[in-house]
């Protein structure tokens, strides 16, 4: 199945930075998201958009995952040439990542 | 416990006003906040402070102030906007115009002014975060450097008696903070306190962001009734006690879901989100709905403020130019990749002089790229984006001119051609010692 299945997302911006949170709507579906949306995978998905680092940063408490992807905005939301400078589109990609679809975990 | 409830009335520069007015006649609130300056916004604003010493501000403050000073007057209901812009005080000044131009010549009207603090960067040659280099390597594409401040002028001038606050460029949750601080005499270094009340501002600065906006996706995120979105209330105690709430019978919702994403929102390390009053921690954050549209939000956590305070800069970068033209109908996007071809190679031939370009297809690589794209369908129609960095306006103009040219000289049927050449104005950032701002706050008359 893919992502949006069991996560919803909004991408932010600073700068040449994005941040793209991916939340469980089920926080039972937590581990799934810990286990299979790993930084190695989000930067795969966005070769070619992405290129600095992921990093991911994971808050338990809202079920939530966050990551932030350096250059990645074409130098920066002020000055890049792409048309959507702020990225904000980019949490609907993320949403067509294909999970593995073992939900007893 | 005493209660606050505190109203968003924008999000942005150009928002919605309608919602702010709703919020003012039917919120209960005691504090209005308009939150409406992008990153870049003031280095456009000291431009025009340059030509018209009396220009700086908002373009849309008089517009606001007039739907909701007559209001929020007869309520009490407070002020706090970041509209000053590149020039406070006139705002202000304007302000206090328009409440006497209303017959409401009482209200109590001030500006915090001192985040201008261009010289102190020049001086120490701050490095820049976002590049290799310094502030006197800008050279004269510096325009500006504008500050973060903190909340404490804005509970200083609060505390001071005004009506209406009016800041320059400050921390966006902090223009909501400040009301916390004022209402409930709280420490500034009761960092937890600080921290929580820093969530609360953070959820709110977006306004519609957290009502439902910027959320719908049909099928999977429903939201009723976008067009009449409600803008939100933060109910916050005087121990930091948050709930997210708006206006009943207001389009939108407010849901555990749109508050999550709206507190990661331009998040990146959630343990350290770093504001002038404090480095909040949202990591233990937690976001429970107690009722229809009403979100209970807490556990936000804080330490010690940075020492420095987070400039944006604002210089001119280069200039870029633009052009598009549409295909559709069978073979489109093969004659939207040749039409992209044709103008590779045009600027190649022509000598235009770019330090980057982009050409795109837009409904099919435009968003993302190649790679994300190849998962797609052929689409029924297409539009070529091409666009290209260049040093001056002229070399910028040549690019949509080798766009149009596809007129007569490209692939069959290309239709809708728009170009633009524009100067770009970015931002990026240094970071001052704090004690090198120093804020004031100024009365003007009402």
């Amino acid at each position: 199945m893919k992502l949006r299945e069991i996560a919803h997302s909004r991408t932010g911006d600073k700068g040449n930075t994005s941040n793209i949170s991916v939340i469980a709507y089920d926080e039972g579906h937590y581990p799934l998201l810990l286990a299979q949306v790993t930084s190695a995978r989000v930067r795969a998905h966005f070769a070619g958009v992405v290129e600095g680092e992921v990093v991911r940063y994971e808050l338990p408490s809202i079920a939530a995952l966050n990551f932030v992807m350096t250059q990645t905005l074409g130098g920066g939301v002020t000055r890049s040439l792409a048309l959507d400078a702020h990225g904000k589109s980019l949490s609907s990609a993320l949403l067509d990542l294909e999970i593995e679809d073992d939900l007893s975990t | 416990m005493r209660t606050i409830r505190i109203g968003s009335g924008a999000g942005y520069s150009g928002d919605r006003i309608e919602p702010a007015v709703e919020l003012a006649e039917k919120g209960d609130i005691h504090y209005l906040v308009f939150e409406c300056l992008g990153e870049r916004t003031v280095a456009l604003a000291q431009q025009s402070r340059m030509k018209n010493p009396d220009s700086g501000y908002d373009p849309l403050l008089e517009e606001r102030m007039r739907a909701v000073l007559p209001i929020c007057a007869s309520k009490g209901i407070k002020i706090v906007t970041n509209m000053g812009a590149a020039n406070p005080l006139a705002a202000a000044r304007k302000t206090a115009e328009i409440a006497r131009s209303l017959g409401l010549p009482s209200l109590k009207i001030a500006a915090v002014i001192g985040d201008e603090v261009l010289d102190a960067c020049k001086d120490g040659d701050l490095p820049i975060m976002e590049f290799d280099g310094s502030i006197k390597q800008l050279g004269n594409r510096l325009l500006s450097a504008n500050a973060y401040l903190g909340a404490e002028p804005i509970a200083q001038a609060l505390t001071g008696g005004a009506d209406i606050v009016i800041t320059g460029r400050a921390s966006d949750p902090a223009l909501f903070l400040a009301t916390m601080i004022h209402a409930f005499g709280w420490a500034m270094d009761d960092w937890n306190l600080l921290g929580q009340g820093t969530v609360a501002g953070h959820l709110l600065e977006c306004a519609g962001q957290i009502t439902g906006g910027y959320f719908a996706d049909p099928g999977y995120k429903n939201i009723p009734d976008l067009a009449r979105l409600g803008f939100p209330i933060g109910e916050v105690g005087e121990d930091g006690a948050l709930v997210i709430t708006k206006v009943a019978g207001s389009g939108g919702a407010v849901t555990a879901q749109t508050c999550k994403e709206q507190l990661l929102y331009e998040v990146h390390d959630p343990t350290r989100y770093l504001q002038p009053d404090v480095t909040a921690d949202f990591s233990q954050v937690r976001v429970e709905e107690i009722a229809r549209d009403r979100v209970r939000v807490s556990g936000g956590r804080g330490t010690e403020r940075p020492a420095t305070l987070k400039v944006s800069v604002g210089y001119v970068d280069s200039y870029i130019g633009e052009g598009q033209i549409s295909y559709a109908g069978p073979g489109s996007l093969a004659r939207g990749r040749l039409a992209l071809e044709i103008v590779r190679e045009r600027l190649k031939l022509t000598g235009v002089a770019a330090s980057e370009l982009r050409f795109d297809l837009i409904g099919v690589d435009a968003l993302h790229g190649a790679n994300l794209a190849a998962r797609g369908n052929e689409p029924y129609e297409v539009r070529v984006r091409v666009a290209g960095r260049t040093e001056n306006l002229r070399e910028a103009v040549r690019i949509g001119n080798e766009v149009e040219t596809l007129y007569t000289n490209g692939p069959a049927a290309g239709g809708g051609v728009f170009k633009s050449a524009r100067d770009v104005v970015a931002v990026a950032s240094v970071l001052l010692p704090r004690e090198l701002a120093r804020p004031q706050v100024h009365f003007v008359g009402g």
